[in-house]
């Protein structure tokens, strides 16, 4: 059973999360990162899936009514991301036990940490679009908790707020464009809806589909107008960092784009829209990462410039680009990973992630100087780095499509390689030995090893080529070459132009620096957002104080008159009043009962007695019983009796020794009152007689009228209505009940502690 | 309240008006009736019983406390839910079966009736809770 | 009817409206009255055709009075029985502890 084995993969991830907090408080710090060998562990399986056959879905239902399955699919696609996900993850969890020290909240990062990887693994492995949501609405809470982690600083609440927010929004998005697909294609496994191709790309919802999925995506990835909240995430701790926004979470929007590229591709809007957003990411993320001063922001704007890249490779759909996108992805999460992780240990040994302050690392930080470097040499794109690979794929991809799309590459590779050289080689390099230690063995060798699968990868080609393959033939461009040399050709010289360029952008590294920051852009989305944010928060506090008197009756005034003139507004405009023409067929009696009832009605209102308003009151239910009774319904009839009487007798129960009434209201409040009740009165009759003169189509009760005695046996329809056909609905009104009668006995016994 | 002709009436009163509620009940699928009418004439009933002899008497000769009624009522409402549930099918299926009574004819039996049985105990519960609550103080 | 479910309407919106909390609650059931009253019409009134097979058939005849609006007010009947007696606790509680039934002055013992 591969698929139960996969979903139990999830669940194991989501176990071990639920468990982590125990085990580090039970075993201490130290033994935190024995926790990796979840994520290793599962890092094994999905290899040994990656070696085996390459596609199974299999379904077991979780709400069938609403088409959402527990259906996993683990081919090329998903299996890689997984691979990245539980790899890294297993990575930044040995990493991060040296990170923290003996952080007393260890524990619980390591929940969050895990909770997150499995939601992670759960969005690459889902085959179900709804369940996908799930996940990925999963990974964007427990991102918020692990970058707002340093939850006393305020600006990482804000920060965490911020990336919530943009998240959630464009979460919300997806679930949009989740259940229109669903409603184009008539189901929410992709799997079937990739067979439906033609059918969705030609349905009238297909558009706004495409639009919400694609919102969707592009918040998630941080691609251009809302790439704002990932350099602002940067407050998080550099494990996650390194997790989250660089190898895994920014790369579920990435994921979502090559899955459904073969959906919702082929057409203007995907390649205008998904290419368009990637071009300006990149190129407006390489620029921005040029004026950073700050390690973990440059990385963060070198990250947006990336997630750009791989927008603007999916987006162009060729089967070059796809392929140069997957194999990019796969670097750059190896490399990127690598170098957050190194920012933490620079922050971590040097006591400081300003670029223009560090130098002379490397005679005291040796260790992660080496991984530090190769992590960068790859980020570079040199060779024989699986980032150079990716990069001269993504070139030749790039001149492939056209010569501006290949500039743009270069631009961003020119991008890359500088911002490789200030984190990578800058805080190595001079001599000046600065006051800085070695960290622990448990975190360069993260380093080492993220790094190191780069290098491999780049001369071993042949290792990966096969899952790399069959993710690129997931994504539609299926026969991809993955090879380490691929000749001399124009990419290769764009390549080497890029490395001379990039190196002369690092000698004037200062000025560069300058004038790209004096250029950068201050009031960006960013500033939308945070005006949207601050006055929706000031409207709502306005609403309030104007609304909430904290007097119940101004809020019954407000509603009333609003419903009146909600109501009443579309009656008199469009509908016109047509009066019934007969009315009612009533006989004598009846007009009494309505008599009784209004007279009743009157006493109660009128009645300076207390009791004699309760007894109005009964009266005017009592009258009431006999309109059900008179109309066919004796059940009601019967049951108002009951309950009238014991209501009449639960008043005078509890209030027979108050006084009578004083007249409390000054005459104005009561004209005024009266005003508004008899308004709201005259609406509802207005209802009433206009309701009576409209005939709907027949009610579904004949459905129960005429299954009633055959399949459930009762003659009584409305006691079978009650106890069968809508059990649930006397199921809920029991439990109701009892929980009033909890709480008056726990009102009226429970004995208030006196001050 | 002391007045002998109440507490005579209720003395005579009380047993019919017990017979009549489980009536109710009983032919409530059939006819007017069922759990919630049912109830709450037992609930009267009790309720009466109440006003006349006082709440702790009342609680002393109903013997159960009216809180564990609404427990013993919710309970018999999920069982009867939860038999469909057991057999496979969706929570609160009807299932239905005769059952034979010999010479007076098959009966149907079924978990609505099961259903509606709880419902009279959660109501007789609820109404009871309260009344006696209120009354006691 | 309509009158009659208009007038209960506008009776229990004025009860609600008043200052003390006892009429609150008269208020409360007279509108509970109207509404049930409102869905009792909605589904077109007939004259004691009551919603019960007859023995020995197996379907009803029409014309007979709608089953579905029935069960609903059955419903809504018994929780708002379930509600009214919350409430009606609730008010005694009120007026144990702060000894006034005038919601304008629990509003400001609540401040003090």
């Amino acid at each position: 059973m591969p698929a139960l084995m996969l979903a139990a993969s999830i669940l194991a991830g989501f176990v071990a999360a639920g468990a982590a907090p125990a085990f580090v408080r039970r075993f201490g710090p130290r033994a935190a990162a024995w926790t990796a060998l979840v994520p290793a562990a599962l890092a094994l399986y999905y290899l040994s899936l990656a070696c085996s056959e390459p596609a199974v879905a299999r379904v077991l239902p979780w709400a069938p009514s609403l088409g959402l399955h527990l259906s996993f699919t683990a081919d090329g696609l998903g299996l890689l991301f997984a691979l990245i996900v539980s790899g890294v993850g297993a990575v930044v969890a040995v990493y991060s036990s040296g990170y923290f020290g003996g952080d007393p909240r260890l524990g619980r990062f390591y929940g969050w940490l895990l909770v997150f990887m499995a939601a992670m693994l759960g969005v690459v492995l889902s085959d179900n679009l709804l369940l996908l949501y799930v996940f990925w609405e999963i990974t964007s809470v427990s991102s918020y908790i692990l970058i707002g982690f340093d939850h006393e600083e305020a600006n990482a609440r804000a920060a965490a707020l911020e990336a919530l927010v943009v998240t959630v929004a464009g979460g919300l998005c997806l679930l949009g464009g989740v259940v229109l697909l669903g409603t184009a294609g008539g189901s929410f496994e992709i799997s079937t809806l990739l067979a439906r191709r033609e059918g969705i790309q030609a349905h009238p919802l297909f558009l706004p589909a495409l639009v919400l999925v694609l919102v969707g995506a592009f918040t998630k990835s941080a691609q251009f107008p809302f790439h704002f909240w990932l350099p602002s995430a940067m407050v998080a701790p550099a494990p996650v960092s390194a997790y989250l926004h660089s190898a895994a979470m920014v790369k579920a929007g990435i994921y979502l784009l090559l899955r459904l590229g073969p959906l919702l591709g082929g057409n203007a809007v995907w390649t205008w829209g998904v290419g368009g957003a990637g071009l300006v990411t990149l190129l407006l993320g390489a620029f921005m990462a040029l004026g950073q001063t700050d390690l973990k922001r440059l990385l963060a704007y070198s990250t947006v410039s990336a997630l750009g890249m791989m927008t603007l490779l999916i987006g162009l759909g060729t089967p070059a680009s796809l392929g140069a996108a997957v194999v990019f992805v796969t670097a750059h999460a190896l490399y990127k990973g690598a170098l957050f992780l190194a920012a933490g240990s620079v922050d971590h040994g040097a006591g400081t992630r300003d670029v223009r302050v560090l130098g002379g690392l490397f005679a005291p930080m040796p260790r992660t100087a080496l991984g530090t470097g190769a992590a960068a040499l790859s980020m570079a794109g040199v060779l024989p780095f699986l980032g150079g690979i990716g990069k001269e794929m993504a070139y030749e991809a790039g001149l492939g499509y056209g010569l501006g799309v290949a500039a743009a590459a270069v631009a961003g590779g020119l991008g890359f390689f500088f911002v490789a050289a200030v984190a990578g080689y800058g805080p190595f390099r001079g001599r000046a030995p600065a006051a800085a230690h070695e960290v622990p063995r448990r975190m360069w060798a993260g380093v080492w090893t993220l790094a190191g699968c780069g290098l491999l990868l780049g001369l071993r080609p042949g290792a990966a080529a096969g899952l790399l393959g069959a993710a690129a033939a997931a994504a539609g461009a299926p026969g991809m070459q993955l090879k380490l040399w691929h000749g001399f050709g124009p990419a290769l010289g764009l390549s080497l132009a890029t490395l001379a360029a990039g190196a002369g952008l690092y000698a004037l590294r200062a000025r560069v620096r300058e004038s790209a920051a004096r250029l950068t852009w201050r009031r960006g989305p960013e500033a939308a957002y945070e005006a949207l944010l601050g006055g929706t928060l000031a409207a709502a506090a306005g609403l309030t104080r104007g609304l909430q008197s904290g007097r119940l009756r101004n809020y019954l005034v407000i509603i009333v008159l609003t419903l009146v003139g909600l109501a009443a507004t579309p009656l008199l405009l469009f509908q016109g009043v047509h009066w019934p023409e007969t009315p009612y067929d009533l006989r004598f009696g009846e007009m009494g009962i309505a008599a009784v009832i209004l007279m009743a009605a009157g006493l109660a209102v009128r009645s300076r007695s207390l009791l004699g308003a309760i007894a109005a009151m009964g009266a005017v239910g009592y009258a009431v019983a006999t309109i059900y009774l008179r109309y066919g319904a004796p059940d009601l009839a019967m049951t108002q009796f009951l309950i009238e009487s014991l209501t009449v007798l639960l008043f005078v129960l509890a209030f027979y020794r108050l006084p009578n009434f004083a007249t409390l209201s000054s005459r104005r409040a009561r004209v005024r009152d009266g005003a508004v009740a008899l308004l709201a009165g005259g609406l509802v009759t207005v209802l009433v007689l206009v309701a009576t003169g409209l005939q709907l189509h027949h009610p579904i009760s004949d459905y129960f009228v005429r299954t009633a005695v055959g399949e459930a046996h009762g003659r009584n329809i409305v006691n079978v209505i009650l106890v069968d056909f809508r059990g649930l609905d006397t199921l809920g009104e029991a439990t109701v009940l009892g929980i009033a009668a909890i709480g008056v006995l726990a009102l009226i016994k429970l004995k208030r502690k006196e001050p | 309240m002391t007045s002998l002709i109440l507490q005579v009436a209720v003395r005579v009163l009380m047993p019919l008006l017990l017979m009549f509620s489980v009536f109710l009940l009983v032919r409530g699928h059939n006819l007017p009736g069922g759990g919630f009418s049912g109830g709450l004439v037992a609930a009267s009933a009790w309720a009466l019983f109440a006003i006349v002899y006082g709440a702790g008497a009342a609680r002393r000769a109903l013997r159960v406390d009216p809180l564990t009624l609404i427990a013993a009522g919710l309970g018999t409402i999920l069982a009867s839910g939860a038999v469909g549930l057991v057999s496979g099918r969706p929570f609160l299926t009807g299932l239905w079966g005769a059952l034979d009574l010999g010479a007076y004819g098959a009966w149907m039996v079924g978990t609505p009736l099961l259903f509606d049985f709880g419902v009279y105990l959660s109501v007789i519960g609820v109404v009871l809770t309260i009344i006696f609550v209120l009354e006691e103080e | 009817m309509a009158f009659v479910i208009g007038g209960l309407f506008a009776a229990g919106i004025y009860m609600m409206l008043r200052r003390s909390l006892v009429k609150l609650l008269i208020g409360l059931a007279l509108l509970t009255q109207s509404v049930n009253l409102l869905i009792f019409d909605a589904a077109q009134l007939v004259r004691a055709r009551i919603p019960i097979v007859p023995e020995g058939e197996h379907a009803l005849l029409p014309p007979y009075a709608d089953p579905l609006p029935q069960a609903f007010i059955l419903t809504a009947i018994v929780i708002s029985f379930g509600v009214t007696s919350f409430a009606v606790a609730l008010a005694y509680r009120a007026l144990r502890t702060v000894g006034t039934d005038d919601l304008d002055r629990i509003g400001e013992t609540e401040l003090s």
